[in-house]
């Protein structure tokens, strides 16, 4: 029992006499990992995020959150362990102060007065909104409301947390806040971390990265394996990042990178290996 | 139609503790079939702006001319469905804008509201659907079944139809897959060209600027920023990043060349392809000399 989640066999629809969403998807996530799950819209992503807390159960096949399967009797349990941010900063508060939001959570899971202050502290510092406590929600900018929304999530300390497409609707500024976010929460706190995301220079952030096509894992591996599939990743719609663009024209052209390099530093850093005037 | 702002500032709720400056002093001229890209971040201005051109909004100083249609704050807006005719406007997520119970009168809805007759609006819908890329037998199905990025596409055809001579898009792909994004973007481009309309696209996008505008302008703070062509705005990468916004991949990949390497490649538009190839010339080149 060493995964933190494991998907078995999962077979989804969301009505009868429709297709499946999902057919026969299996994985895991470990204890402390940051898994990217990318795929083209309608390929299944969210409808796993909403496998992982409940918020839907499969008609076969069994999801395993440490030692508990999901299912109607303990998602109460799952959710402690497992919190989920959504795309709409709108769509997600329930308090009018930015503390009474994070509260609710909290309140929901009748946490002692007490541990709740602490708890609500620990987590707005976290997610650098400690000095947004009496703040309406709905004056903030989208990415100071995602970052409430994640610490209104952490307040409950899950074990893992879930990004569904949750920079989607924010501009560039918010996506990097909140992509600083998530990095620092993860070095701090013990959490696994999923992300679903169109955003590419997002994925190469993750440990690992899951492809959904047409309702099936199609690939997994870290983000540089994945990125390898430049055209089969093409195909089925999605794209890859500029910088594994080039470096493929770049090596078609007769110049050896030797690793398949993700982002900016790593390409000029080859490059420079490569060619630097001594 | 040109598009002509004049010193416009908006103010919302004025002389109250939430007056808040919208736009301040605003002023630029938009030529006819141009394609504009506007950029700016969240409270930047841009919603503002682009509520002005269909009147959706009045200055609250200033003046603004969409062709021979003038609006100013004093002047109640006169005939302002001649202005709403011209000037079709794609809102973010338009998909929440369906309501009807069939596609097909879905996306005559607006016509109706014009006073255009059936017949005509029936002529050009199968052309609508080519162009939006959905099948004719979506027609009679309902707008609430479909995918989401099918349900963008009955919206867009929903403006398109009115065939508007200006077309406004406010970030008209999020939300969408990366392919769902280009042949959205595409098609835009497309009917952009087919019919020399003049485009304003609303973006977080440097790339599609890049790409698909012949004029950015930069919006900071209800101000105009910078302005002019692309490729010019994008050199000056320390005036975008004091803003917050940053240039495109493609110019950043080049601009680390040429400073770690002293490769000057410029910036012409080239595909990927393209540049690929003349980064690996300059590179042998350079090898081969030393």
């Amino acid at each position: 029992m060493s995964s933190f989640i494991e998907f078995k066999h999962i077979h989804f629809k969301y009505q009868q006499g429709e297709d499946w969403a999902l057919k026969d998807v299996s994985f895991h996530i470990e204890d402390n990992e940051w898994v990217a799950i990318i795929g083209h819209n309608g390929s299944g992503k969210s409808t796993i995020a909403k496998l992982m807390n409940g918020l839907l159960f499969p008609q076969e096949g069994e999801i395993r959150v440490q030692d508990l399967v999901v299912n109607e009797e303990t998602i109460w349990d799952v959710r402690k362990k497992v919190g989920m941010v959504f795309q709409n900063p709108d769509n997600q508060f329930v308090g009018t102060t930015v503390v009474d939001d994070v509260a609710f959570g909290l309140e929901n899971h009748g946490i002692p007065r007490e541990e709740m202050i602490t708890r609500i502290d620990n987590s707005l510092r976290a997610v650098n909104m400690e000095d947004y406590y009496n703040h309406e929600p709905h004056r903030l900018s989208g990415g100071q409301k995602q970052r409430v929304a994640i610490a209104s999530v952490l307040a409950v300390a899950p074990e893992l947390v879930i990004f569904d497409e949750a920079t989607a609707m924010l501009d560039p500024k918010g996506r990097a806040t909140i992509m600083e976010t998530v990095q620092q929460v993860r070095e701090t706190k013990n959490v696994s971390i999923v992300t679903i995301t169109h955003d590419l220079n997002e994925v190469t952030f993750a440990d690992r990265v899951i492809v959904m096509n047409e309702g099936k894992v199609w690939f997994e591996g870290t983000p540089r394996e994945v990125f390898k599939q430049h055209e089969e990743l093409q195909k089925i719609g999605l794209d890859t990042p500029f910088v594994t663009q080039v470096s493929r024209v770049l090596e078609s052209k007769g110049i050896n990178l030797v690793k398949e390099p993700i982002n900016h530093k790593e390409l000029m850093d080859e490059l420079w290996t490569l060619y630097s005037i001594k | 139609m040109d598009i002509i702002f004049n010193k416009v500032s908006h103010i919302y709720q004025p002389n109250t503790p939430f007056e808040f400056k919208a736009l301040e002093n605003v002023s630029f001229h938009i030529q006819s079939g141009s394609y504009v890209a506007i950029i700016g971040h969240t409270g930047s201005g841009k919603s503002t702006l682009i509520q002005h051109l269909n009147g959706l909004v009045k200055p609250t100083s200033g003046e603004v001319k969409i062709g021979d249609y003038v609006i100013t704050p004093e002047k109640k807006l006169k005939d302002v469905m001649t202005l709403r005719e011209k000037v079709g406007i794609v809102f973010q997520y338009p998909e929440h804008q369906l309501f009807e119970e069939t596609v097909e009168k879905d996306i005559s809805f607006g016509p109706q509201n014009f006073n255009i007759a059936q017949e005509v609006v029936q002529k050009r819908i199968p052309e609508l659907l080519k162009a939006v890329q959905l099948p004719e037998n979506i027609l009679q199905r309902s707008p609430f079944d479909l995918s989401g990025g099918q349900m963008r596409r009955v919206a867009i055809a929903g403006v398109l139809v009115m065939d508007p001579k200006i077309l406004v898009l406010d970030e008209p792909t999020a939300g969408l897959d990366p392919r769902g994004q280009k042949e959205i973007m595409d098609m835009f481009y497309r009917v952009h060209q087919e019919e020399e309309r003049t485009t304003i696209l609303v973006t977080h996008s440097m790339e599609d600027a890049l790409k698909y505008a012949d004029h950015v302008i930069i919006m900071d703070h209800g101000k105009v920023y910078m302005e002019g062509p692309p490729l010019e705005i994008f050199k000056d990468q320390e005036a975008l990043n004091n803003v917050g916004l940053d240039i495109p991949e493609v110019i950043q990949f080049l601009n680390k060349l040429e400073s770690k390497f002293h490769i000057s490649i410029p910036f012409r538009g080239q595909s990927v392809e393209q540049l690929g190839k003349e980064v690996a010339e300059a590179f042998k080149r350079g090898d081969k000399s030393e």
